[in-house]
Parts: C-alpha cells; structure tokens; sequence
C-alpha cells in the first residue's frame, strides 16, 4: 500500500515537475509568512520581523532544494538528466558518435544474429514434455566397422516386449509416397513410424485417434494420419475426412485423425504418418536401416539405458533367426553395442561446432570493434583532458566524472546494440528465405526475448568494458597535475601512448586470427572443388525419381521394360545427349550397404566381410555422369534384360580386394552365399556419393535386373532416378517434357526430386559455403577495423608530433627519414600484433579442425599469406598519414599551439 | 534564543509531528510553533528537515494535505491526521515509551 503511494506521488510529481517544484516554493512561503506574522504579533517592526524570519528559514534556495529532492522520482529524473546530458555531447560531435555508433552496431548486429542461430538451433528445448526423456536409438558394430549403426525390427521387438529403461519405444523411416486416385499423381512426404511416436513424443491428434498396436499388424486395415497442413490443402480443413479412404501406393488407406498444426519431428518434411506394419513372424536379425526413438524412464540417465540396452541386445540373437546364407555367429562377430544420445543431439548432428566457431569468430569482431571505439573514445578523452582537469580542481569528484565517461560509453553501446538488433533482425529474415544453408530446427531461428536480452547484456557489458579504459585514464584522482602540464604538449612521453598502442596490437592479432580462420575456409573450400566427385559439368545433368511400387506392376521384368520404354522416351526428347538409370544419384541421400563376397578370398566362419556401398545401373550410366572407366568395359543392354551375372566396381573397392583395377576384371563376387557368383566387367572412377567432403566409399555397381540376388529369384529396382545429360538441364519445359516422356508410360506415377546434380553438389558444399562466406566477411570486416584503428593512431601521432616534426625539419632531416619514424612505428605494433596472433590462431583454430578439408589448421602457407597481407595493409595504413608528416611547414609548426 | 534548545532527536520528528496533529489540523510553521512551545523550546525544529518529514508522511498516507485560506487571510497548506497516522502514532508512542523505560532503568541501574 505505501509502496504503491510512494509510486503513484512519484510518478504525479515526475508527470507535472513544475506543479511539484510551485507546491515547494508556495509552502516555503507560507512558512515564512506565518514565521513573520508570529513575530510582528509579538511586536517587532515588520523589517526586523522579516529578517528574523529569514535567519529562521535559512536559505531559501537550499532549503527548497532540500525539500524537492526528496523522493525516488529525483533519482530517476537525476539519471534522465545525465542521460540527456551525454546525448547532447554525442550530438555535438555527430562524427564521432555516428562512426563508433556504427562500428559497435555492426559487431553487436553480427553476435546477436549468430545468437540468435544458436539460441534457435542448439539451446532452445525440443517442443515436447519431458524432451530430455527422449533418446534415439543408435548403436555401433566395432566389428564390421560401423559408428553409428540404425535400428532393426528384431532389436525393437525385443525392447518393445522388455521396456526396462524405457517408457515406450518407437521405430520409424521417413520416405515418400505416391497417391494416386485425387487428380494428378503426387509424390507426397510420409514417415512411417510404429504405433508408439506419438505418445512418446507426448502429442494428441487434434482430431481423430492415435494409432494403436493394431495398425501395425500387416493382416490389419491400412490407415494413415495426415498433416495439418495436407488436410488444409488437399481436404480444405473438412473433420470429414475421418473415415475417408485415400490410395497410397497404390493401396487404400483410412484416415484415422490429423495431426496438430505444431506437430514437427525430426526437421522431416512430413505430409502423411503411416504406421510401420512389420509381421514379427517373418523377422530376422539384420535390416539396420531404421531410426528408433525412445522415451526414458523418469530418473533414469541416457548411460542407464545404453547399459539395459546393452544386456538387451543378446536377448535379440537369441529370439530371432539369422537370415538366409547369414548365421548368428556372424552377427555376434559384429560386436553390435548401443550408442544412444539425446533426441537433440541427433537432430542437431555437428552443426554445434560450426556454430560455436562463428560465435568465437563474431565475438573477435566485437572485440576489435570495440578496441577502436574505445581508441576513438580515449582521443575524445584525450581532448577534454583540460576541462575534467579544471572540474576536478572546482570540487567534481572523481566517481562523478568516471560516472559522466562510463555513461557515454554505455549510452553508445546501448544505441549501437538497438541498431545492432535491427540488423541482426534483417541478418535472420535474409537467413530463413534462402535456403543456402540446410540448418536442423531452421523454423526456430528467431529475434526472441533472450536474443533481445543476449543483445542488451552484451552491448551494455562490452560498452561499460571499454568505457572503462578511458575511465582509467582520465578520472583517476592525481588528475590535477594535469592542468599544470598545460597545452604546449611537447613530444609525448611514451607512457600516453601506451593504451593505444597496446589496443591497436590487440586489434591486430585479432584481426589476423580472422584472417587465418577464413584463410583456412578458402583453402578447404578450393580443396573441396578440386575433388573429383566421379561426374563431369553437373549442371548439365537433370535427375528425377520414380518409384513403381509392387502393388502397381507386379512381375520384375516388366517393371525393367516400363523403366526402359520411360529411358527410350526420355532420349528421344530434344537437345538429350544421354540418359541412364542408378538407384542412388551422387549426394542424393539412398544408402545401401551390404557386404560383398569374393570368389577367391576364403572367408573364416561366422564372420561377415566388409560391407561396401551398393547401388544398381542401367547400361550408359558411367557415360552419362562422365564417370571415368579405369579398367574393362561398361553394361551392356543385352546383359541387363538377360540378367546376365555380371558386375562392375569402384576403383577403391578394386584396389582394396585385389590390390589393382587391372586385376579386379574378371574376378567373381556375390552378396551372399546363396546368390550365383557375378563377373566383375568393368572398374570405374571413385564416386565421392556421399559429398565431396566425404571419402569416395567402396562400391559395387550391379545391373538393374537381376537373378539369384539377395535370396530372391528375380529382383529389379523399383524406385530409381534418371540422369539426363543435356544442356537443357533445369528448365522447366524439359521437365515438361520428361513428365509427359514418363505419363506416357504410366500416368500415375508421380515424378519426384526434379533437380540438376549441381544442386545437389552445391548443396553438398553448403555448410562450407556457409561458413566460408561468414568467415570471409568477418575477416574482412576484422581488417577493414584492424587498418582503421593503424591508421587511426599513427595519424593521431602525427598530429600530437608536428612540433617535434618541424623541429626535425628545421634541423635539416630529410623527408623520408621523418616518414621513416612513423611507418616504422605502424610496422612495428602490427609486428607485434601479427606475432601475438599467429600464436593465438594456432592455439584457436584446432577447435575449427572439423570443418577443415584435407588443411592442417596449423597450414604455414595460410598463416604466411594472411600475416604478409596483414603487414602490407598496416604498411599502407601507417605510410598515408607518414606522409602529411612530411607536408609540415616547420615554421608553421613551430608558431603552432 | 535560547542556547540550550537543540535539534530534535534523531528518529522523532515523526512521532513529534503526528502528536501535534492528533489535536488538531495545523500548517508547518503552526507544527513547528507548537512544537517548540510545548516542549518549552527545548527542541529547535529545522524547517528543512519539518518539511521533508510533513511530504514523507503524507506519502506514506499519515496525513493529509490541503491548501486553505487561514483565519487571519493567508493561504497555507493544512495537515491532518488520518486513520492509519492515528494508528501509527500510537504504534511509535508505545515504542517509544517502551524504550525510554528500558533506557531510564539502565541508567538507574548504572547510578
């Protein structure tokens, strides 16, 4: 209740100062009044009367002014005055203000928006109860060399059936599908995920049911859920929807609810959520080609569960068989152990690292910003060295002007981390419209409160840091001795140029781990194109993906004459060069790895070979990509529809089994012991599949169509991309065309991943073009203010120096021994400077070694070239303002000051 | 005046202040009249410190105050004890007294 009254009375007398300030006087009045109406009742004389009242009084000025400053609204008004009074001085110096006001808002615009990347991606929670509940389910097999090995169905079984660390566990796979039946075929994202993700993940349906264990029983009807946003678009938000039967894949499915419009999971571009129906039945050990995700128990640490989960894994060997031509020895020789870590961790993969780096990396910016502003504020000190000393002489005490400079300072900071927000704000729109870089949680970068609070501790905490320099300097309380040094400056001792000197060789070992940093960025970025990634000209490859499901076409071999009749189209389509088959485009995410058998090696029992990258080809692929043949000869046609046993390898995998390509021809290899053997026909280049930044894996290149493969009698791939060589590569009248090249074959099939293979080598290359553009401009900007802050203290040399200068001349020295001094001076800070930063940056960049291709972060070539640049940069910046040294008139510089 | 009179004692004005409103409103000069008088000039009473003392009590909802036209024709601000000053006069009477007891039977104690 007081409280509030103190409040409201503060705020009155804030809102309506003079009213307050008119009570006081009028009071005062009527006291001396009253006082001298007392007396004069008693007798006196008026004027005795009046005097007497004014002894009593005392002095009215200080007695109104101690009567008004009582109150909290004083203070505050205290603080506003002061306020307005440095935003005075800043405006009279509209130089000044604008250049440091600039120089702090682009560091602090950089850090916030780094922030605000990191705060989206890395530190804000899952949107999930209890996100740190959540694991994925990894494991390893040191045994056949696998780190991170997926889940299978024979180890979800098993954790379904015991729980014991866990609440709930889910298995899934994300994919496509087509629907067909609603207009023209679309091929429509789709996770397909057992019954239990959504009540682990803790999210309801906003209408309809969750799935329950019986929609992942194959013997079950098929039913689906849908996004919110696919039921908006395709069924215009109609709850009528439930129960409606929609055909995916050719089969139809009943729709059983429709997710929330919130709901995300894993970055998955999710349309439709169909329940993983697998027959526990026809399940064996294998298939580790699916993500798992659990919900822990309350309490129970992610090192619990990977210990349950590693006394689970031999339950699995013993419930569950091998599968054909495999034994469960083999598998326990893989010595398959868990490997779980937090949903998040999963989500963000080693995006954290880059990030971090480009927080150090803006943080150095900042500071190197801040160094110069707080040179530039130590000249302005500088200059009012005789006024604070005069005021310090007239009684300001010395906190009062430490106050006065640090308010300045943190007035600029504070209106540099405004503009700073703003260009942060512009800095994550531009960010999240391109699609440059492929971020996790990308949706969750924002300006938020703790961006805004992040940016607001930050400019506050660095300005009142650098504020504090000249506040050492200059109102410490011996400053008096200053008046009496006076104006004529002689030639300064060194002791006042010390702080500047010290900051400008700050500034530049900064800047120079900048530079080295990015320097390291251009090195790995030119490595990474120099990779040959086993094609030619990408940007003259079309790709396209279509899938034939079973339930569509059902024989194999009929599927390979449609798959061909579609080739046969597409060549025939103007301006095509060539055109083939694979099942995995380079850097387009299918992975198929299983392990490769040869004819000649003898393998010890119950152990499983090393398992190589598979992938399927029609005849003319290698030509197409322009893949380079290393040894034998490429697929023919008629091999292909014969199914005849044949197969062709990568180079790697050639010179890893048989030591050469040349020797590899003709030897024979099959997938398991039960399939027929194959001839290997023909070694290709290495492919880098999985990017350039990736080592090329070992590779086996099998035909389409195929006979005793894998256990099956006759197999053909049915989900597979064409690769088009053509310079109409990415124009949408191809893609016309090829569309109505494919419909004419099958109208329901819907064409997918329409892309030019550069599109997907750049996006390959996006985090280092990402990093690498960050990096450049923050090295760029580290040097731009690195040659400032030279430049900055040289000139500011020469102009204290002239005396002294015109001394020199007057003596007779000649002009270049006086432009000498000073680019000596300039040479030799960077000097120190750059060695100060070689030694930090060999320190610091051993944090960047993960985003560094085939360049040691100590490269000598790197740090000779940035440091040789840094000097030459500093040599100019302290040659300009040598030179107006030279320009001094001695007589002129003599009568000065 | 009198040599022997001396500032109010640390912490009472308050107390002094509300006592003399309790009998009637009265403007500061009127306060600090009375209170002189009544305590036989003992106490001086500093018009800084009277007029800091009449705003703090005002906010903090001890008193209130208007400004009236007085009897011989001038205008002067009016105070008057509310409920809760009444309340807080007798809160600091008993402590008050309560103290002085403590301090005189130390000091007859001490004698």
């Amino acid at each position: 209740m007081a409280v509030l009254q103190q409040l409201l009375h503060g705020f009155r007398n804030l809102a309506r100062r003079q009213h307050a300030d008119k009570n006081v006087a009028d009071e005062i009045d009527s006291f001396f009044a009253e006082a001298k109406a007392e007396l004069e009742a008693r007798g006196l004389p008026p004027e005795d009367a009046a005097r007497a009242a004014r002894i009593r009084l005392g002095s009215a000025t200080a007695l109104h002014e101690q009567v008004r400053s009582y109150g909290w609204e004083n203070i505050v008004s205290g603080i506003f005055q002061e306020v307005r009074y440095t935003l005075r001085r800043l405006r009279a110096t509209p130089g000044f203000t604008v250049v440091s006001v600039a120089t702090l808002a682009l560091g602090l615009g950089a850090t916030s928006a780094i922030f605000s990347v990191i705060n989206g991606v890395l530190l804000k929670p899952l949107p999930y109860v209890h996100p740190e509940q959540l694991v994925a389910l990894w494991m390893t097999a040191p045994g056949v060399k696998i780190p991170n090995l997926n889940m299978a169905p024979s180890v979800y079984f098993t954790m379904a059936d015991e729980k014991r660390a866990f609440q709930a566990v889910c298995m899934w796979t994300s994919g496509s599908t087509s629907v067909t039946g609603r207009g023209q075929p679309e091929q429509t994202p789709a996770v397909y995920a057992t019954h239990e993700l959504l009540p682990i993940l803790g999210v309801t349906p906003q209408i309809g049911r969750l799935f329950a264990a019986a929609d992942d029983n194959p013997k079950s009807e098929r039913t689906v859920m849908l996004s919110d946003g696919y039921w908006r678009s395709h069924f215009g938000g109609n709850p009528s929807v439930l129960g409606q039967r929609i055909l995916l894949d050719g089969n139809a499915h009943s729709i059983v609810g429709v997710l929330p419009p919130s709901f995300e999971f894993m970055d998955r571009n999710l349309d439709l959520l169909i329940p993983l129906r697998l027959e526990r039945a026809k399940t064996y050990l294998g298939r580790f080609s699916y993500s798992g995700v659990g919900r822990l128990k309350p309490g129970i640490t992610v090192k619990q569960a990977d210990a349950d989960l590693g006394r689970m894994l031999p339950i699995v060997m013993q419930r569950f068989p091998a599968p054909p031509g495999f034994t469960v020895k083999m598998f326990e020789s893989a010595r398959i152990a868990p490997n779980l870590r937090p949903l998040k961790d999963d989500l963000i993969g080693d995006i954290g690292n880059t990030l971090w780096v480009l927080m150090a990396t803006v943080g150095i910016v900042l500071l190197i910003a801040c160094a110069n502003v707080a040179n530039l504020l130590l000249v302005r000190a500088d200059g009012r060295q005789q006024e604070l000393a005069i005021r310090t002489a007239l009684g300001a005490s010395w906190t009062r002007i430490a106050r006065e400079l640090l308010l300045e300072s943190v007035t600029l900071g504070v209106v540099a981390g405004a503009a700073g927000l703003g260009l942060s704000w512009g800095a994550v729109k531009l960010l999240s419209a391109s699609d440059l870089v492929h971020l996790p949680r990308a949706h969750n970068i924002h300006i938020d409160v703790w961006v805004v609070l992040f940016t607001l501790v930050t400019s506050v905490g660095f300005s009142a840091f650098f504020g504090l320099i000249p506040v050492l300097r200059y109102a410490r309380p011996q400053i008096a001795n200053a008046l009496h040094s006076g104006g004529r400056s002689m030639s300064h001792s060194k002791d006042r140029h010390r702080v500047r000197n010290l900051l400008v060789v700050a500034q530049v070992a900064l800047a120079l781990i900048l530079l080295v940093t990015s320097g390291l960025m251009i090195r790995t970025f030119r490595n990474l194109r120099h990779v040959d990634p086993g094609f030619t000209n990408p940007h003259e490859i079309q790709t396209v993906r279509i899938g034939i499901p079973d339930e569509q076409v059902k024989e194999p071999e009929r599927v390979m004459h449609m798959e061909q009749a579609m080739l046969d189209k597409i060549a025939a389509i103007n301006g095509v060069q060539s055109v083939s088959i694979t099942t995995a485009v380079p850097m387009g995410g299918e992975e198929s790895n299983d392990p490769i058998y040869a004819e000649d090696k003898t393998y010890r029992e119950g152990t499983i070979p090393p398992l190589r990258r598979y992938k399927w080809v029609a005849p003319g692929y290698f030509a197409t990509m322009g893949q380079r043949m290393v040894a034998g000869r490429n697929l023919t046609r008629a091999e292909l529809f014969n199914s005849s046993s044949v197969a062709l390898i990568s180079e790697n995998t050639a010179r890893e089994m048989w030591g050469s390509p040349a020797a590899a021809i003709g030897k024979r290899i099959r997938s398991s012991v039960k399939d027929d053997w194959r001839q290997v026909i023909g070694v290709v280049a290495d492919e880098h599949i999985d990017g350039v930044d990736k080592d090329a894996p070992t590779l086996v290149y099998w035909p389409l169509l195929q006979k005793n493969f894998d256990g099956d009698k006759v197999t053909v791939q049915r989900y597979v991309s064409f690769v088009i060589r053509t310079p109409r590569a990415g124009s949408p009248s191809l893609e016309n065309e090829m569309r109505n090249a494919i419909w004419s074959i099958d109208p329901n099939l819907p064409l997918a991943r329409v892309d030019t293979l550069e599109t997907l080598y750049d996006r390959s290359l996006a985090r280092t073009s990402f990093t690498l553009i960050l990096l450049a401009i923050a090295g760029g900007m580290a040097l731009l203010l690195g040659i400032v802050g030279i430049y900055g203290v040289i000139s500011y040399s020469v102009s204290q120096r002239t005396r002294e200068i015109g001394i020199r001349l007057a003596l007779g020295a000649p002009l270049t021994n006086v432009t000498r001094l000073f680019v000596h001076n300039g040479l030799l800070l960077s000097a120190i400077g750059c060695a100060c930063g070689l030694a930090a940056a060999l320190v610091l960049t051993r944090w960047m070694r993960s985003l560094l291709f085939s360049v040691s972060p100590a490269d000598p070539l790197t740090y000779f070239a940035m440091s040789a640049a840094l000097i030459l940069a500093a040599a100019l910046a302290s040659y300009l303002p040598a030179r107006k040294a030279t320009q001094v008139d001695p007589v002129q510089a003599l009568r000065a000051e | 005046m009198n040599e022997t009179n001396t500032d109010v004692i640390q912490g009472t004005l308050d107390m002094l202040i509300l006592k003399t409103l309790s009998l009637e409103p009265m403007h500061g000069f009127g306060i600090a009249r009375r209170i002189e008088q009544t305590t036989q000039n003992v106490f001086k009473v500093n018009p800084g410190s009277l007029l800091t003392a009449l705003q703090r009590l005002e906010r903090n909802g001890w008193l209130n105050a208007e400004w009236r036209v007085t009897e011989n024709s001038r205008r002067a601000k009016i105070y008057r004890l509310t409920p809760t000053g009444k309340k807080q006069l007798e809160n600091e009477t008993t402590d008050w007294q309560r103290r002085t007891a403590a301090i005189s039977r130390l000091l007859k104690a001490e004698a």
